[in-house]
């Protein structure tokens, strides 16, 4: 790593205020993406403002039909949390898939959202939950607040500070794994409303994370696997890599989306 | 250059770091605790795993002066003198090892492992939970085997307590037969014990 200055502040407004008088300088939360990618050269910078004393960041709570994560909310925490596992089980499922155990320790939430990886579960989660991202310039449609591959909305010296999640009445979070690295070769989170149904996919596409609104439609009409009859996945619009190419990253969607359905169908809360 | 304040396996340490000094640095080449090792440095392999906290972490992919105030607990420090840890015991008796390398960090990761689980647990679970330690030796069989017996003897001696080899009706009846296979051999001079022990470098 190239040499750099380390700093932390105690919360919230004085880490903000530290990052603006330091200039070059960048956020660390759980460093379990920054870090390697600093490694490898691919990120630097001249100072790291470290979050990990803004206690203000770290929670999780159940608020009627919402449910809110703070963006140093760590991975296992969210995996082992009740609340969690009792408003949006899917969600929980999700946490503790991905990394591993020690990543896990270390990774949060908001580090993960900030990121946007496209191969990263959180943001599948948030486009599916219809998520409102808080950030310290205001709050963000999940929509509107991923635009593509390590790209957001969130402005220069901004900072996620949670995310809220609204509780569906069914979801399930269905994931193939690349066998090394954990990240998702095709991830794809569907969750139902009532009778509208969003799906949230990740890993897959060129552009990053996607809601995949023809799914969204049908299983809106009728919440079956039935319903998926005949739709599949545009290949034109799939990452093509090493590990996958386009064709078989269409099919893990278009299957990833059939499990999702099937799993979402078996633990509704209605 | 900030002063850094933390625990390491118990004791106080204070040293000056540069901002950008890895906590498995820290460890190696300013503690001399090489017990901890470095494998992929890519946040894959898990042979850096340390305990934080009491949670396992990549010591590789956390920054020294993110530890400030808090406790670490390496391979070196989860023995008791001569008498190792239950778990490595487990790994030693079960040849849960061939060169070494990565053991420290299955250990330490293990240990973790039986803490959140409990001691019973299908294989299956064993292998999923250490998806983040790799192994080129062994073909993880006996890794498996070795987290079974390892959760099976801290829950005898009560959690991490070290097993104490000398008094070997203490050692769990799945780890029996082979330490008697293997009772003859001097444990100071034994690779697999010091391999278990982090005293390989």
């Amino acid at each position: 790593m190239h040499a750099f200055d380390y700093h932390r502040a105690s919360d919230v407004t004085s880490s903000l205020a530290l990052q603006r008088q330091l200039g070059d300088s960048r956020f660390l939360a759980g460093g379990q993406s920054l870090l390697p990618m600093m490694k490898l050269r691919f990120a630097q910078t001249a100072n790291i403002v470290d979050l990990r004393d803004c206690d203000e960041l770290c929670g999780i709570a159940v608020e009627y039909e919402t449910l809110r994560i703070g963006a140093m909310t760590r991975h296992a925490d969210v995996a082992a949390s009740k609340d969690v596992r009792e408003a949006i089980p899917a969600l929980a499922d999700l946490a503790g898939w991905i990394g591993d155990p020690m990543v896990r320790s270390r990774g949060t939430m908001g580090g993960s959202i900030a990121n946007a990886d496209p191969s990263a579960c959180y943001p599948s989660a948030c486009l599916a939950l219809a998520a409102t991202i808080n950030t310290t310039g205001g709050d963000i449609d999940a929509d509107d607040f991923f635009l593509g591959v390590f790209e957001t909305s969130l402005g220069e010296g901004e900072l996620v500070t949670g995310a809220e999640f609204a509780i569906p009445d069914a979801a399930s979070y269905q994931k193939f794994r690349h066998p090394a690295s954990r990240f998702a070769l095709a991830g794809v989170f569907v969750a139902r409303f009532g009778e509208i149904v969003r799906v949230g996919v990740t890993g897959a596409a060129r552009s990053g994370v996607y809601r995949w609104l023809e799914a969204e439609e049908a299983l809106s009409r009728q919440f079956s696997v039935e319903a998926l009859e005949g739709i599949h996945t545009p290949i034109t619009e799939m990452n093509s890599d090493v590990q996958a190419d386009a064709e078989y990253r269409a099919h893990l969607v278009d299957t990833m989306t059939r499990r999702a359905v099937l799993d979402a169908m078996t633990r509704s809360r209605d | 250059m900030p002063t850094l304040k933390l625990t390491v396996n118990g004791r106080p340490v204070s040293r000056e770091v540069p901002g950008q000094l890895l906590l498995v640095q820290l460890l190696r080449e300013e503690l001399s605790l090489t017990g901890t090792h470095v494998g992929c440095d890519t946040t894959q392999c898990g042979a850096c795993t340390v305990h934080l906290n009491g949670r396992p972490i990549k010591s590789c992919t956390t920054l020294a002066m993110s530890c400030e105030g808090g406790e670490v607990t390496t391979i070196e420090g989860i023995a008791d003198g001569a008498n190792l840890h239950p778990m490595q015991e487990a790994f030693r008796a079960n040849h849960g090892l061939q060169c070494g390398y990565c053991t420290p960090g299955f250990v330490m990761a293990s240990i973790k492992i039986v803490e959140r689980l409990g001691p019973d647990f299908t294989d299956e679970e064993i292998r999923e939970e250490l998806e983040g330690n790799i192994c080129r030796c062994t073909g993880y069989h006996n890794i498996v085997k070795s987290v079974r017996a390892g959760a099976r003897a801290m829950a005898a001696h009560g959690g991490s307590a070290p097993v104490r080899r000398e008094g070997e009706e203490r050692v769990v009846d799945s780890t029996r037969s082979m330490l008697e296979q293997i009772s003859e051999l001097d444990p100071e001079s034994n690779e697999a014990h010091d391999a278990a022990s982090g005293k390989a470098k």
